[in-house]
């Protein structure tokens, strides 16, 4: 960081005990696990829900809850960090892999893009570069510690995308639009940042 | 208040819809939000778990209602500490007010509370947010609902109102439905009183664990019951700001849209427990 810090006459930390190399700058450990939301949380029943795929000539895959539980799962064990402060280690979950989920949208004819948009119950969108939702690094989740997705984390189905900011792992997912530039999602747009690396302290618009 | 900004929001299932936040688009600075030294004017001491710091930062760009400020501390060693902290002066007052709330086990609140005195520097960024946030331009009538420490980024909209002049702030009813744990527990009891004063504030409380025997006030957690007997009815067409501890904004949230209230004039923030 360029700035040249302040130091803090009389701060002694206590150091949580967690590994320095784990935690991203600026973080600290917590046990457990914070619900961060700007409103009400929705309950979509199963019977209605539905997950979408679509590029920017409106070709989409649609599956079901039923037709995506229906594929391969995956239980990914991974560090989590919210732009609030907190990270969290070892969170078990269970979902889709987008790569998967791609694979299937390739066959359809829908094309690779640059970005994608996620689209979420409530309106709530966020923007992700589309390299960042594939190569393993991304999942539609439904599972968490051997549990249904509980409401209030997201649950349906939220999307999972650990090595940036949890913000970007949008709660009640719907759906991805590929998208060939960057629109900016609905934090991104009250100032908040377009990647989001937890690791390089892309917090908000401006930061590196 | 140690607060959650970030991820998501959300209700009903029109998967199309995008949330409307031109109101603060214009807010949002390309720029980078970069540290500043604030000068520590003053502390005040609010309850015997809270304190008010009184921040003058230097290049303040201002701030709205609502909005929240990182800290940052770091150690003779390098190793450094973050947190996010309500807002609790109004955008009119010249400085920045920060009103902590001290757990015990923490790393940063017990810093901030009983060892940062005045004529120290405290490192700050922000202002951070733009959903939570009230402007008199938008409006009323406003339903505020608190939890603990939950009070403060309320209080500046409170402030906000109250700085206004009067025949518009006349115009703009608020009601607060604040729920702490005793009386003690209350922040700005004083001011609050001041407040409701004028005609159109309204301040309700509920203590949730004892009560003085001369209490006048609610003696339970929120329910729908007394959320009811607060709350604007739905056709109202209120805004409603909730904030405080995870449970309770759930709960209260929940609530208000069963009672008819729009899911997007709903908006929270909610904080804790999150560790030291």
């Amino acid at each position: 960081m360029a700035d040249t810090p302040f130091i803090a006459r009389g701060f002694h930390p206590k150091r949580a005990g967690a590994a320095p190399n784990r935690l991203p700058p600026g973080q600290y450990e917590t046990r457990d696990f914070p619900v961060l939301s700007a409103g009400p949380t929705p309950h979509t029943p199963l019977s209605t829900w539905d997950f979408t795929i679509a590029d920017s000539s409106g070709t989409a895959i649609r599956w079901t809850w039923d037709e995506l539980q229906a594929l391969p799962h995956d239980t990914p064990t991974v560090d989590i960090h919210c732009v609030t402060k907190w990270s969290k280690f070892d969170t078990k979950w269970e979902g889709i892999s987008v790569d998967t989920l791609l694979d299937a949208a390739r066959a359809k004819g829908i094309a690779d893009g640059q970005f994608v948009v996620a689209f979420c119950d409530g309106g709530y969108t966020t923007n992700l570069p589309f390299a960042d939702v594939t190569g393993g690094k991304a999942w539609v989740a439904f599972g968490y510690d051997g549990a249904p997705l509980p409401p209030e984390h997201g649950g349906p189905a939220r999307l999972l995308v650990p090595h940036l900011y949890f913000w970007k792992s949008a709660k009640w997912v719907r759906g991805l639009r590929i998208l060939q530039h960057d629109a900016q999602g609905f934090w991104e747009q009250l100032g908040y940042h377009d990647r989001g690396d937890p690791w390089r302290e892309q917090r908000y618009q401006g930061d590196p | 208040m140690a607060i959650t900004i970030a991820a998501i929001r959300g209700v009903s299932s029109g998967i199309r819809a995008t949330r409307d936040v031109s109101e603060a688009r214009a807010v949002a600075a390309p720029a980078r939000l970069e540290w500043r030294v604030a000068h520590v004017v003053s502390v005040r001491d609010e309850t015997p778990h809270a304190r008010t710091l009184v921040l003058d930062v230097p290049q303040w760009p201002g701030h709205r209602a609502g909005q929240h400020v990182d800290v940052r501390l770091v150690a003779e060693d390098g190793y450094q500490a973050q947190r996010s902290y309500s807002i609790a002066s109004a955008p009119e007052s010249p400085n920045v007010e920060l009103t902590v709330e001290r757990l015990d086990d923490g790393e940063v609140s017990p810093y901030l509370c009983d060892v940062l005195q005045p004529g120290d520097g405290l490192e700050v960024r922000g202002p951070i947010g733009g959903y939570f946030v009230w402007e008199i331009a938008h409006g009323g009538p406003l339903l505020l609902v608190a939890g603990g420490s939950g009070i403060v980024p309320l209080m500046a909209m409170l402030r906000h109102h109250a700085a206004a002049p009067r025949e518009i702030s006349a115009r703009t009813a608020v009601r607060l439905l604040y729920s702490a744990r005793t009386a003690d527990d209350i922040i700005y009891a004083n001011e609050l009183g001041r407040l409701a004063e004028a005609r159109e504030v309204d301040v309700q409380y509920t203590l949730t664990r004892t009560a003085p025997a001369d209490w006048t006030g609610h003696r339970r957690r929120i329910d729908r019951p007394l959320l009811e007997h607060v709350a604007w009815p739905a056709a109202e067409g209120a805004r409603a700001f909730v904030c405080g501890p995870t449970p309770l904004v759930e709960h209260v949230a929940t609530l208000l849209v069963e009672l008819g209230y729009d899911p997007l004039q709903v908006r929270t923030e909610r904080f804790g427990p999150t560790g030291p």
